[in-house]
């Protein structure tokens, strides 16, 4: 099979559709076994197992939170110490222009807002959220996989990919049903 | 199939939902709720009171810019009023929201799904209110701005070693992390919304807020990742928010004021008026939204279990100001103790420890953790203590301290309390409108309890 120029440019994918989660996860696996890359699953709710199913592994999200909450931290105490010791400092009671004790309460409360930044939006920039057009809502009965089907989706980037070959693979794993996704 | 009647299991697991509950019914049941597009006349009705209550906030605030804070009843001995005791009670009410929403979450508390997405809007709603308060008590309202370290043409910055600028800081990160996180709950729920909505305009909206959600596995991955790190550390944040409040007072030298007892008792008397509220709410809206099969009786259970332990928690605390007092061998301390109970203001403390450690005791009977009526009237009480309890640390701690000659007294004049039952309508507002526009139940969360009480049913009727 030639990896050559894509002629079917009008399809994005082939997607089917599962009744259940170990359905889903099964075929995943199946899916991943046969080599393909370029695919997802979608369903109503996490499942356990089934990014392991996918081969998905990687999570780069705690480190990023990690940075964020530092980050913050820094911020905090840097402005405070700024403030404090260089744009203006007073001398009350004898009392040190750094007395950071007193500014552990900000330095923290500024370390929790960092690493609350970079979670969500970290989480949303990784998913490549926010996504108004995506070529799976052509599919009418997609609408389902936020209720109460699962589907797998095998996308036309992937090398393997080829329209009657995968489809007739995917009917292999015994779907409720088989879909183009349009571009 | 054994033959045996069945026997109670002695370590069977209980039940937070029923098992004729599949993911899809699960789901109707509580986006129909919202989508169903008809408007309950009783729903109506409550947010029509409530609106009017918070046309009373509006009034009130807007007389009090024009005329300042003279409308109020401090004075010179109470220069802290009912502004920061309607604070501490509101953040205080926020704080069972997120220990609903994070630390049961992290100690893997099934029973908090069916009861976080409300509990959280709680949360933001009673931050909302609370906020409301240290904004109007600057006096000039138009510059409390001027809390916010930004670089401005005086060259001066705010006092960061004032544990009041703390507040600043520890409110403002806890409604920012606390809106975050029920953001975050909620992007799956309102793809379904998205999904299930049969009408243009609210499939646009619901379209724009799920930002293209599409339950992508590699999605929920990253997602239930994000979400479990916001719950650690919502978890410590919370726990500094009050704590910080507690330090308000407890950095000051005010007799009654200056113990180090205060922030974790703070902090409980917080956890224990939350949890009054979400009782308060949740009784009448599960009666009306026909919601038991999700808000069990276990539930009501469980969270009277942690009104009667942190309510002991709070009598502990009363009992350490009392012993505090009388160990210090501090003349005014013990004086402080003394006027709280038998001073000008005594009915307010009797009715404290009436409220806070006497009622809540009847939760040791099973009998009343489990009967909506005796929960409800035990959680107003409850909240109407903790009220009491700030009333009675901020007033009677200011309006007699070291010198008689700087003693006075103190009430609320009805701008007072114009400005406090103005900011209940700001909040029932806001739930009205939540309840109507977005699923007061997590519908991802309870679709994965639907799986697992499913397989465990399944389970079990096969060992039988």
């Amino acid at each position: 099979m030639s990896a050559g120029p894509e002629v079917k440019s009008d399809l994005w994918g082939i997607l089917a559709e599962f009744e259940t989660p170990e359905a889903l996860v099964e075929a995943a696996r199946k899916v991943t076994k046969a080599g393909y890359k370029r695919f997802d699953a979608y369903s109503p709710f996490p499942i356990e197992g089934l990014h392991e199913a996918m081969n998905f592994h990687r999570n780069r999200l705690p480190l990023l939170v990690l940075i964020g909450g530092i980050l913050g931290g820094l911020a905090g105490f840097g402005m405070q110490y700024y403030a404090n010791v260089f744009s203006f400092p007073l001398n009350i009671g004898g009392k040190p222009h750094n007395s950071w004790p007193a500014f552990i309460p900000i330095t923290f409360e500024l370390t929790i807002l960092g690493a609350a930044f970079a979670a969500v939006f970290g989480m949303l920039a990784l998913n490549g959220l926010p996504m108004p057009y995506h070529p799976l809502f052509n599919v009418e009965r997609f609408a389902l996989a936020t209720r109460d089907r699962f589907y797998l989706c095998i996308e036309s980037r992937d090398k393997l990919f080829d329209p009657d070959t995968t489809k007739s693979f995917l009917e292999s794993l015994k779907p409720h049903g088989i879909y183009d996704v349009d571009r | 199939m054994s033959s045996s009647p069945k026997k109670k299991k002695p370590l069977e697991k209980p039940q937070f939902l029923s098992p004729k509950h599949t993911y899809s019914t699960v789901t109707d049941k509580i986006s129909s709720i919202v989508l169903d597009g008809k408007i309950h006349p009783g729903w109506l009705l409550g947010l029509g009171i409530s609106f009017s209550v918070l046309m009373v906030l509006m009034t009130a605030l807007t007389w009090l810019v024009i005329r300042g804070v003279g409308i109020w009843g401090i004075n010179i001995p109470v220069g802290w009023g009912f502004a920061i005791i309607n604070f501490v009670w509101w953040i205080g009410i926020g704080h069972a929201g997120t220990l609903i929403s994070a630390i049961l979450l992290l100690l893997r508390q099934e029973w908090r799904t069916s009861i976080n997405r409300f509990a959280e809007a709680m949360t933001l709603f009673a931050v909302s209110c609370a906020g409301v308060f240290p904004l109007i008590h600057v006096g000039r309202i138009y510059k409390a701005y001027w809390l916010f370290p930004y670089p401005n043409t005086m060259g001066l910055w705010p006092q960061f070693r004032s544990p009041l600028m703390w507040d600043v800081f520890a409110v403002s990160t806890y409604a920012t992390v606390s809106l975050l996180f029920w953001y975050v709950g909620l992007i799956p729920d309102l793809a379904t919304l998205r999904d299930r909505s049969t009408k243009k305009i609210p499939r646009i909206i619901y379209g724009i807020f799920s930002m293209g959600w599409r339950g992508s596995a590699r999605h929920w991955f990253r997602y239930e990742t994000a979400y479990l790190l916001l719950a650690g550390i919502a978890t410590p944040l919370v726990i500094s928010v009050h704590t910080i409040v507690g330090l308000d007072f407890a950095a000051s030298i005010i007799p009654g004021w200056h113990t180090t007892i205060f922030p974790p008792y703070f902090v409980a008397g917080a956890i224990f008026a939350g949890f009054a509220m979400v009782l308060v709410l949740a009784i009448p809206l599960r009666k009306f939204y026909g919601l038991e099969d999700f808000i069990t009786i276990k539930h009501m259970d469980n969270m009277a279990k942690i009104i009667l332990a942190t309510g002991l928690l709070v009598s502990y605390g009363y009992m350490m100001e009392c012993f505090g007092a009388w160990y210090s061998g501090s003349r005014y301390e013990q004086f402080m103790i003394l006027n709280r109970m038998y001073g000008p203001y005594a009915p307010f403390y009797w009715a404290l420890i009436f409220c806070n450690v006497l009622t809540p005791q009847v939760f040791w009977l099973k009998k009343c953790r489990t009967n909506q009526v005796v929960l409800f009237v035990v959680s107003i009480i409850v909240s109407i203590g903790m009220w009491l309890e700030r009333f009675v640390i901020v007033v009677i701690s200011l309006h007699r301290d070291f010198l008689p000659s700087s003693w006075g007294m103190y009430w609320g004049t009805k701008w007072d309390w114009a400005t406090f039952i103005g900011t209940m309508g700001l909040f029932f507002t806001l739930l009205f409108l939540f309840i109507r526009v977005l699923p007061m139940i997590a519908i991802s969360e309870m679709q994965v309890l639907a799986q697992e009480t499913k397989e465990e049913h399944e389970e079990k009727s096969k060992d039988h």
